[in-house]
């Protein structure tokens, strides 16, 4: 951050425009968050509530459809549920007030447990070795640098999808088929070369200064580096982090196609919500806001570093 | 504390030669300036001798031991860099303390010398303070602290004033030479400030184009030039250079440039009649009525208790350097007279000083400088 700050070239806008501009925001963003919000309130309302029209805004929250996701349920006679004994959960009972009996968990929190190693697993590897590798490439005479750094490049100029069969069979051949570990080095595969890009910008804008500096004060070049450049490469860590997160927390076909049950994310899975339960919106709106929430808690978490990432350095010094 | 020796030092940058041959000693507790345009490779030189940048080929002995080839953390140099680098992400505590924690030192001494290096530098209030809001003398002392906590054996520093506005780099200008003058530490400085280099170094070396000119007290450097590039780099105004055709025998102390004879100190070797430069300070310039080296006054510079007087001769512009009172109008015709035992006699193909009086004596100008 520049400590000398350039005089503002315009007046100030008046109170007047300024509270325009806010209405104007907030606007767009009670838009923007609209379906958001319809979500994750379709996820507490009941079947009923949720297909009614007029759509109802104002409604009596219930956890049906959480009940329903992490459940799987047999419908039954009244008379068959009045002979069982009481239920002994609160889940239970919402499920028998519809008459329907609880048979066992459903298999989202697998799903859900895969997403997250999937997602999590691939975010860290492609930011390590991304960190690494754009490290390499900014401070050290890497033979080819510009080809490489092109080839790398050029790895994401094909949409990942367009090679989906070949990966496919290699798969099958490697056994890598249906694991979580196959789906951890796709989507590193994928993320790293973004990762090498936006982190390579980042850490060139570090002044080489400071490694030097700590060279000199006895450090050897892996403390420099532990020391000095990753603290400071923390924005753009962070930033890419988020990316990589986005993009593998998101993928569908890549999952569908390579995974059956062990590795399957909650993506492929959120429409069979829809399948089994026959149109059952509160179970799909709650396997979505479940699915939101990860990403959202940690975009937040890091977004202090985001805001300032996000700009790729321009504002740096 | 320590000597520097630099031996027959080369480098290379695929093919550019950044440093060619360079060859000083550097004893042990002297405050030494590399000084030089922009581009010669002060800097590159500078980050040999503390391991950030490997030679093509010489060698360089820190207290008779060969480092060439060691890592920068092994050779107990300090470097204070131009934009003095501070560790964004500490605060002035740490960033002073971090050469220190690196050796293992335990945190109370580690405490105890950022306190120590802190109060020499009188930036003992800042010590909580982050890096990023200090004013760039602030900042400057952190750095220096920063070197100076390790008590190293040498300090290297990279234009550490290039960074300061003039007032703030006279000032600091003084302190550097004033905690030079009690850690007695051996310092090598680099700049291309000739005034900073006067007034800082004990020796200057002078560099163009990769290649050491000349090394010596600023005195020397100022006094005797080894090089046309020397006279002109350094004095301001630099020094008057006049060519000439002629010869130099040992017996005989004048030059002839065109139609006068003109006093030099006697040479001490023989020159057949070839292209030479005659250098001479503008302070050692006159007008005189009498003299026969003939030229126009083309402007005139008023200084206070001087000014700058430049005329026009067949030989190459002369800048005299004359007390304020002396009355001369523009496009004047004058005569020059230039004093004898103070001129410097160059061969105008190699750009070199020819050997005269001048420099018998190690410091011939030490007692009779005026
Ligand atoms: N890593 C490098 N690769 C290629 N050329 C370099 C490198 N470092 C320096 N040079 C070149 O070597 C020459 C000397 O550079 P150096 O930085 O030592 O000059 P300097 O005297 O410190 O100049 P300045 O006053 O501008 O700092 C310059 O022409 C520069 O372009
Ligand atoms: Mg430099």
């Amino acid at each position: 951050m520049s400590d000398v700050h350039a005089p503002r070239p315009f007046s100030e806008p008046s109170p007047l425009a300024r509270r325009l501009a806010a209405a104007a925001v907030v606007l767009y963003a009670v838009i923007a968050i609209l379906p958001l919000l319809w979500i994750g309130a379709t996820a507490f309302k009941s079947q009923a509530d949720a297909i009614a029209y007029p759509p109802k805004i104002l409604f009596t929250p219930t956890l049906e459809g959480f009940v329903d996701l992490f459940t799987v349920q047999t419908h039954q006679s009244h008379d068959f549920i009045a002979k069982l004994p009481p239920p002994a959960t609160w889940w239970e009972k919402i499920a028998r007030d519809r008459d329907m009996v609880i048979a066992g968990p459903s298999r989202v929190v697998e799903r859900f447990l895969n997403s997250l190693i999937i997602g999590f697993g691939s975010t860290i590897l492609a930011t390590f070795l991304g960190t690494l590798a754009a490290y390499g490439f900014s401070r050290f005479r890497v033979p080819l640098a510009d080809d490489l750094m092109f080839f790398i490049l050029s790895t994401r100029m094909m949409p990942p999808i367009a090679v989906a069969v070949p990966i496919y069979m290699m798969y099958r051949w490697l056994g890598l088929y249906d694991t979580r570990i196959g789906m951890i080095l796709l989507y590193t595969a994928v993320n790293v070369s973004l990762a090498v890009w936006l982190l390579k910008g980042f850490i060139d804008e570090i002044p080489r200064e400071y490694e030097e500096a700590a060279l000199v004060d006895g450090y050897t070049r892996l403390q420099a580096f532990r020391k000095v450049v990753l603290p400071q490469a923390v924005t753009g860590i962070a930033a890419t982090a988020i990316f990589c997160l986005i993009f593998s927390w998101n993928e569908y076909a890549f999952n569908l196609l390579l995974t059956s049950s062990e590795a399957q994310t909650m993506p492929p899975f959120i429409p069979f919500i829809i399948g089994e339960g026959g149109q059952n919106w509160p179970a799909v709106a709650a396997g979505t806001t479940l699915f939101l929430l990860p990403i959202v808690v940690f975009t937040i978490a890091l977004r202090k570093h985001l805001l300032r990432g996000i700009t790729f350095g321009a504002v740096r010094k | 504390m320590a000597e520097i020796r630099v031996e027959h030092l080369h480098k290379a940058f695929h093919g550019f030669v950044a440093v060619q041959n360079s060859n000083f000693v550097i004893e042990d507790r002297t405050f030494f300036v590399m000084l030089g345009p922009s581009g010669c490779g002060k800097t590159t030189t500078l980050r040999m001798i503390a391991g950030l940048e490997l030679p093509t080929s010489g060698r360089i002995l820190l207290d008779g031991a060969d480092v060439t080839f060691k890592r920068a953390s092994e050779r107990d140099i300090a470097f204070v860099f131009q934009l003095f680098a501070l560790y964004p992400h500490m605060n002035v505590r740490r960033n002073i303390g971090f050469p220190l924690v690196s050796t293992g030192m335990k945190r109370a001494e580690v405490k105890a010398r950022v306190e120590e290096a802190a109060r020499i530098l009188r930036i003992t209030d800042l010590l909580d303070r982050p890096v990023s809001g200090l004013s760039s003398g602030d900042r400057q002392r952190v750095a220096l602290g920063r070197a100076i906590v390790r008590r190293p054996m040498a300090f290297m520093m990279d234009e550490p004033l290039g960074a300061l506005d003039s007032e703030m780099r006279d000032v600091m200008c003084g302190e550097l030479r004033g905690l030079h003058d009690r850690l007695k530490a051996t310092t090598v400085y680099v700049t291309h400030d000739q005034t900073e280099a006067m007034s800082l170094g004990d020796k200057i070396a002078v560099m163009s184009h990769g290649v050491i000119e000349q090394w010596g007290t600023p005195r020397e450097v100022y006094d005797r030039p080894a090089s046309v590039f020397v006279a002109d780099f350094i004095g301001s105004p630099p020094m008057n250079l006049l060519t000439f055709h002629d010869g130099l025998q040992p017996g005989r102390g004048s030059v002839r440039v065109g139609e006068a004879d003109i006093g030099i100190p006697a040479p001490r070797e023989a020159v057949t009649k070839r292209d030479l430069i005659l250098g001479v300070r503008p302070e050692h310039v006159r007008l005189s009525d009498a003299a026969r080296l003939r030229g126009e006054v083309f402007g005139t510079e008023y200084l206070g208790t001087t000014q700058i007087v430049t005329v026009t001769t067949p030989h190459g512009v002369t800048r005299a350097r004359l007390a304020a009172n002396v009355k001369v109008s523009i496009g004047e015709a004058v005569g020059l007279e230039f004093r004898p035992d103070r001129i410097s006699v160059f061969d105008a193909a190699s750009g070199q000083a020819i050997r005269t009086a001048l420099h018998d004596h190690p410091h011939p100008m030490e007692h009779a400088h005026v």
